[in-house]
């Protein structure tokens, strides 16, 4: 009886919360082609063109500039005013995988063991989470999708944000390997007392770890240079796109002596390797930058490590990176605001040390190469995808980021969510406009 | 262990150590063998106290005790002459902060789990009190035995005598006072009860009350007023032997485990106001704050366990140490020389040493920082005798009192001065008898083969440690004990000759039999022929180099010198004011006196400094109506109902947020108890004067808060397995929750009028006041509006419920905090005139605030209610003016409006708006200076102001880098150079943080950061 009772709480639960908005739509395929006038337009790799249009057909941009002229039965939209960027990508997060943190039913975020690289993101996005819809309003159309648990912990994929189901959703599948450094830093004496549990040695538990996954990649290297094998093995053929660079290996490290280790699997490996937190990357940014390792920083509006820290660490992270020539992207993996935020993350690396056009890259082009779909999307130039959205003022300010229009794939996107929803509702309850 | 078993084992030390004399009801299996151990020890020089040496004389001791110590003073009759020529005598050591011979308490067993089942009741057995770590009916002299080897560790390290009880529970009982005298129990207790002690550490109970510093304090003064309604034998509450114990302990010297600087002075305060002074136990770390301890005006017993140096060789590791740990590790030795020069009375323990070796080699480290040898010698006799009332009994080499004292190759505290001697009531126990007489050198050692002598040297370095000089210079093994020595040696390399040899020692001569490599049998004697050269090894070497200076508070960015109330004029700024004035260009604002003096144009003042605003944006400063940085503990979730604690009772000047968020101009917060339960603590609302202590830190004048809290977090939804409920506290759903409000209040209202009955009727024979409650005063505060409600809150349902109690119970809700949904009820909460403060644009991390969206401040402020937005999180609170402008892009709110949400707003719903939250001439100068519109990102706060002070400049900030950077490289070169010269190091300690919440959600995983839910003891 029991059993059954926890059944159907469970069935409740899922489906109060993996409803969407059952009356916003995904849009259609773009038909007609359209044209954006009057916008200063942010191209995302450092250029602004006032007063410039940018021109859509077929989901793809077809002419930027000024001086443009469209077909006279052409749609324009004129954006005098206003400002025009490339759609912001949320370079890691668990969007889709992870619907209210605090319900269990809810979240596919973390897997059980610690090799499992045929684990794949993609085949549990849902792209019906109520979150989606609260991050395209902000600018956010595309995002990587990222799972967690042990330390392989499975390939992500980039998703486009206005979608029917995952398959439709999928921009680039499997782009990145998942690995998750141990801390290798000393646990409080006194709380592993409190725990109970053993205080032991977790640098030489951790590096045990990882010479673990070396050999884990050593014998997938020989397994997948012979040409038959007696048993298939799924782990193995999984992490083939490493070794021939179709996939980056994303490193979840914070600390020097992560990241340290995180180059020897450059060195040994030759993987395209991506340092993802990065807390401390700015100490290293040189030794980064000479072995081709890119950053994405988690979250800029953050404390510092150490009390001791510069109390804008993190704040000016971004910059420091920038100077040494790292390529490096800025999410927001915020659980509170669910990474709504990431333009006003890029905004306050231009409050320490990055031009506005740097910020921007860092959450648009910056992130596409990061990704491996920069020559889809990123920038608002000729031939790329048309996810762009239009604001009313600086969109990395919250103070005049106002998003009135945005398009994915040259489709026009619905910007409506539950929250504006409930907003009218209450408007209307209480008479106000 | 029987009776009769533990009498035969202590007949067996009887005979084993004959010099313990025979007690009268104690039966002999034998020949009775009565002694007086009468001994004059002569031509010592005798250390009588710190202020008294006599050089060449003697002391007396017969029966246990001291019967004379002077010159002049012949042997008497009877007595046995012990020769102390070159050796000094000093008083032994008294320690009144042991364990010793006390059972120890049990662990608990097994890995905490933070969403267990709560312990709701004791688990001890008997006609105990309700809460299971108020132990006050232990008593150490029931259960003391004691033991060799613990006491031959303390005896080794010069004590004697020790005050010992069982250190487990807030309040422990008594302690019993122990000489360290083995085999007799009887005779080795001096006082049974000496002392009454007590601790911030609940110990082995697991019951969940309670759980958080704040907790602590509110439990024991609760239990002082329990303890005082208890006289009077109430017939409710039948026998309670917690508190009739307590009251019996209250004419014994009251000791406070408090084993930190913030401790201490809470610990002083509870005691202030039971009319108790505590000794305090501190934390050696009482340097911090020297003033603050002096003004305790309470003795102190001060452990020496000074941290070792880090091994901080690699960056990699140094980099996550602190400069508060690595400032203390230099810092530390300078602890008794600073309450010295405070003139604050103290005493020593070992109780915390890993390492008794270290005890006196730390004291002498203290030498160079302050501490002269005279009071530490005090603190080590006379002082601690004095504190507990025995110094008749023991402290100094007076006559009549217990022979207990040392005999030492040299003035104590010398490097090279060994102990050698230990005497506790009259029995002599050997520490390093062995060189008593100075007996290593070499010697002439000759073997008497059956081919004749053979002759060596013998080079006798230490007890374990000799080598044999002949052809070659060989390590030999060896052993000797002052009585025995073996030798077994091979003195030729090559040869396959070894001795093995065994003899006993007379004197100059040792000799005795041996055998050779084929099993011939030998005889030897070695005769002394010249001393060895003395070599002295000390454990921590003396630091090179001056110590840093203390900072205020004791962490980075801490000041070394103050910043001072000025008089200061800005010009020509962008002035913010939040009045009818609104935004003011080219605005001047004079500042006097900590007040806001003037605002207008074209100002002077010839005694403010000029402060130029040209370009940049002044406001009010920032406050926060829900933090949780700067306190010790924030939740006491041990019950669902605990309005008795207060936040105020833990503040934490150190904590690093209160400057990180001055940062972000913030100069007000309101500290709140978390929401672990549906009625919380009471609030603190604080300035954020960086530097300043725990009482300075307060808003003063300003009227009390108290946190409820709804919902989830309250029923423990948390707390579950699978999806089912693994909580057994009530309330487990929010009907629960309603009712507790009822219940309480109802409590309370029955409670005042209890109080009022017995007021008007005291004077009358047989009226007895009702017992003082302080969870219960608290609540009747609110009903009479002198006390004000900060709801934590989300869903229409529950804050529509809590409005209705109210409305039925006759009291009130200030504000709602949180208020997710108060969006969908702020018709209500307008009609109930309660006020709103939110956060800008969380949701959907918890079921509870799925429909929680981003224009609820805006449709609350549109309905007319007064709306903040808050913080809850040491991050945000740095960026509170971007969480106001976030208004701005959901719904459209003016900018001024949006700026007051975290200003003016929040100071009225604390009742604080004739102080703060606008530029108004009167208002305390609590000021922002901003580079751009205080709303955009870009905005970045170049000054803090607060009274008039400025807390941060961010010019200022960036010296105070390099300072530290600075000192960072200078004692982590000096640990480097620590670990290089041989002392004892470390390995490197990450300095983690320990994070306050409230229990709210999820937050960024920093590395060095450790959750407070992590960390509670529930």
């Amino acid at each position: 009886m029991k059993k059954i009772i926890i059944y159907f709480i469970s069935i409740i639960l899922s489906s109060c919360v993996v409803k969407a908005q059952e009356n916003i739509y995904p849009a259609p395929k773009q038909t007609a082609p359209f044209i954006i006038t009057n916008a200063t337009v942010h191209i995302g790799n450092g250029q602004v063109l006032p007063n410039a249009s940018v021109e859509v057909k077929d989901g793809k941009i077809i002419q930027v500039g000024t001086g443009i002229t469209a077909a006279a039965a052409e749609k324009a939209i004129d954006a005098s005013g206003k400002q025009v960027y490339p759609g912001l990508i949320l370079s890691v997060t668990n969007l889709g995988l992870v619907e209210v943190p605090s319900v269990r039913a809810s979240n596919d975020l973390t897997e059980i063991g610690e090799i499992d690289p045929s684990i794949r993101s993609i085949v549990a996005y849902n792209t019906d989470s109520k979150v989606t819809n609260t991050l395209r309003p902000n600018g956010i159309l595309l995002a990587n999708i990222v799972p967690q648990g042990g330390l392989i912990s499975g390939s992500s994929s980039v998703v486009q944000l206005d979608a029917w189901n995952w398959e439709d959703a999928a921009y680039k599948m499997d782009n990145a390997m998942n690995f998750y450094m141990p801390s290798l830093l000393p646990r409080p004496a006194r709380l592993a007392a409190f725990f109970g549990t053993p205080q032991t040695d977790p640098i030489k538990e951790g590096l045990e770890k990882i010479d673990e996954i070396k050999s884990f990649f050593r014998e997938a290297k020989a397994y997948l240079a012979s040409p038959a094998h007696e048993e298939t093995n799924i782990k193995f053929n999984a992490v083939k796109g490493l070794f021939d660079n179709s996939q980056k290996l994303f490193v979840h490290a914070n600390t020097v002596k992560q990241m340290l280790l995180a180059i020897d699997f450059v060195k040994e490996f030759h993987f395209s390797v991506v340092i993802v937190g990065g807390a401390d990357s700015w100490q290293i940014a040189d030794l980064l930058k000479q072995n081709g390792i890119a950053v994405i920083l988690t979250q800029p509006h953050t404390l510092p490590i150490l009390e001791d820290d510069d109390i804008e660490q993190p704040y000016k992270t971004p910059a420091m990176l920038q100077k040494a020539g790292v390529l490096f992207a800025i999410t927001d993996v915020d659980g509170e605001t669910r990474g709504r935020n990431l333009a006003f993350n890029a905004g306050t690396a231009a409050a320490y040390g990055l031009t506005k056009e740097q910020a921007l890259q860092s959450i648009t082009i910056n992130a596409a190469k990061i990704l491996g779909v920069a020559d889809k999307t990123g920038t608002l130039e000729v031939g790329k995808d048309a996810n762009l959205f239009i604001s009313t003022g600086d969109a990395l300010d919250m103070r005049t980021n106002i998003i009135t229009a945005a398009f994915i794939q040259g489709r026009q996107i619905s910007l409506d969510n539950k929250q504006k929803q409930l907003f009218e509702k209450y408007k209307y309850k209480y008479g106000l406009k | 262990m029987t009776r009769a078993k533990r009498l035969l084992l202590a007949c067996g030390f009887l005979f084993l150590v004959k010099m313990v004399q025979a007690q009268a009801t104690f039966p002999v299996n034998g020949i009775a063998d009565e002694r007086h151990h009468y001994y004059a020890f002569t031509n010592a020089t005798i250390v009588k106290d710190a202020a008294t040496t006599l050089q060449r004389a003697t002391l007396i001791i017969k029966d246990g005790k001291i019967v004379a110590a002077g010159s002049n003073i012949n042997v008497p009759k009877g007595a046995v002459e012990v020769p102390c020529d070159g050796k000094y005598i000093y008083p032994s050591f008294i320690d009144i902060y042991s364990d010793y011979g006390t059972p120890a308490p049990p662990k608990p067993q097994g890995a905490r789990d933070f969403f267990a089942q709560q312990q709701i009741n004791s688990n001890t057995k008997g006609a105990y009190g309700w809460n299971e770590a108020i132990k006050s009916q232990a008593d150490a002299y029931k259960v003391f035995a004691s033991d060799a080897a613990k006491a031959k560790g303390l005896r080794d390290i010069g004590f004697g005598t020790v005050l010992t009880h069982v250190k487990d529970g807030i309040a422990r009982g008594t302690g019993t006072l122990v000489t360290l005298a083995e085999g007799s129990e009887n005779k080795a207790m001096l006082k049974e009860r000496a002392s009454a002690h007590f601790s911030f550490d609940k110990g082995s109970s697991r019951q969940s009350y309670p759980n958080s510093m704040m907790g602590v304090i509110a439990l024991l003064r609760q239990t002082y007023l329990d303890a005082q309604w208890y006289k009077n034998k109430p017939a409710g509450e039948g026998t309670n032997l917690s508190l009739e114990a307590w009251n019996n302990n209250q004419n014994l010297p009251q000791i406070f485990e408090a084993n930190d600087k913030w401790n201490d002075l809470r610990a002083d305060r509870i005691g202030d106001e039971a009319g108790v002074q505590y000794i305090i136990k501190g934390g050696g770390n009482e340097y911090q704050r020297i003033k603050e301890i002096a003004a305790t005006k309470a003795s102190f017993i001060l452990p020496l366990n000074y941290p070792h140096a880090q091994d901080v060789e690699d960056p990699n590791d140094a980099r996550f140490v602190a400069l508060d740990d690595l400032k203390h590790w230099e810092m530390a030795p300078t602890n008794p020389g600073a309450l010295e020069k405070a003139g604050i009375p103290f005493c020593f323990t070992a109780a915390d040493m890993k390492d008794n070796k270290e005890f006196i080699a730390n004291i002498r480290l203290a030498f160079d920082y302050g501490l002269t040898e005279a009071t530490a010698l005090n603190a080590l006799t006379k002082t601690p005798a004095t504190l507990l009332g025995v110094y008749d009994k023991v402290g100094s080499l007076d006559a009549g009192k217990l022979a207990n004292f040392l005999i030492t190759s040299g003035p104590i505290f010398d490097e090279k001065t060994t102990i050698l001697q230990n005497w506790v009531q009259g029995n002599k126990y050997g520490v390093k008898d062995d060189i008593w007489k100075e007996s290593r050198g070499t010697y002439k050692l000759v073997i008497n083969t059956a081919s004749g002598p053979v002759n060596y040297t013998l080079d006798f370095k230490s007890p374990s440690a000799a080598s044999v000089i002949g052809k070659d210079t060989v390590t030999s093994k060896f052993y000797y004990d002052g009585r025995n020595v073996r030798i077994n040696m091979a003195p030729e390399r090559g040869l396959e000759t070894n001795w093995r040899l065994s003899g006993t020692i007379s004197g100059d001569i040792w000799s005795g039999y041996g055998e050779d490599t084929a099993g011939n049998p030998v005889t030897w004697t070695a005769t002394y022929a010249q001393p060895a050269m003395q070599k002295t090894d000390s454990i921590r070497h003396k630091l090179a180099g001056p110590v840093g200076k203390v900072m205020y508070p004791f962490v980075a960015y801490g000041w070394e010198e103050a910043p001072r109330q000025e008089n200061l004029l800005i010009k020509n700024a962008t002035v913010w004011t939040n009045e009818k004035e609104g935004i003011l260009q080219n605005g001047d604002v004079l500042v006097k006196n900590g007040k806001i003096a003037a605002v207008g144009k074209n100002l002077s003042d010839a005694s403010a400094r000029t402060i130029d605003g040209s370009g940049l944006y002044l406001t009010p400063g920032i406050v926060d109506e829900h933090s949780h940085i700067a306190a010790s503990s924030i939740n006491e979730g041990g019950q669902s109902v605990t309005s008795e604690v207060r936040i105020g009772d833990n503040l934490n000047p150190d904590d690093i947020e209160i400057y990180r968020q001055l940062s972000g101009g913030v100069t007000t917060s309101h500290i709140l108890h978390g929401s672990a339960n549906t009625i919380g603590g009471q609030t603190q609302l604080i300035k954020l004067r960086w530097g300043a202590d725990d009482e300075e830190l307060k808003f003063k004048g300003a009227d009390p808060f108290i946190k409820f809290a709804l919902g989830e977090n309250v029923k423990r939804s948390p707390s579950a397995i699978g999806n089912n409920s693994n909580n057994n506290r009530f309330p487990d759903t929010r009907m629960g929750v309603e009712e507790v409000l009822v219940d309480a209040f109802t409590r309370a209202k029955d409670y005042e009028k209890n109080w009022k009955e017995y007021e008007a009727n005291k004077n009358k024979k047989g009226s007895a006041a009702p017992r003082r409650d302080l969870e219960l005063d608290a609540l009747v505060e609110i009903l009479n509006n002198k006390r004000f409600i900060t709801c934590h809150s989300y869903v229409q349902s529950e804050i529509t419920a809590a409005m209705r109690v109210a409305d039925k119970l006759g009291y009130h809700y200030n504000t709602f905090t949180h208020i997710l949904e108060g969006y969908k009820v702020a018709d209500k909460m307008k009609a109930h005139g309660a006020n709103a403060s939110t956060f800008s644009d969380w949701w959907n991390y918890k079921v509870e605030v799925i429909d929680a969206i981003p224009y609820n401040a805006w449709l609350m402020q549109q309905e007319g209610l007064n709306v903040a937005i808050n913080s809850d999180d040491a991050e945000m609170a740095r960026r509170l003016n971007q969480e106001a402008a976030k208004s701005v892009k959901y719904g459209g709110m003016s900018e001024e409006d949006a700026f007051k949400m975290v200003t003016i707003n929040p100071a009225k719903m604390l009742h604080i708006e004739n102080r703060v939250g606008s530029i108004k001439v009167g208002k305390d100068a609590d000021l922002v200076l901003w580079n751009n519109n205080p709303l955009s990102i870009y905005a970045v706060v170049q000054k803090t102001i607060v009274d008039g002070t400025v807390y941060y400049d961010r010019e200022k900030d960036a010296v105070m880098r390099k300072h530290i950077a600075m000192e960072r490289n200078r004692i982590i070169k000096k640990m480097i150079s620590e670990k290089k010269a041989g002392a004892k190091v470390q390995p490197a300690q990450p300095s983690y943080q320990l994070m306050q919440s409230c229990e709210e959600h999820d937050h960024s995983d920093r590395i060095l950061e450790i959750d407070d839910t992590e960390n509670a003891n529930q």
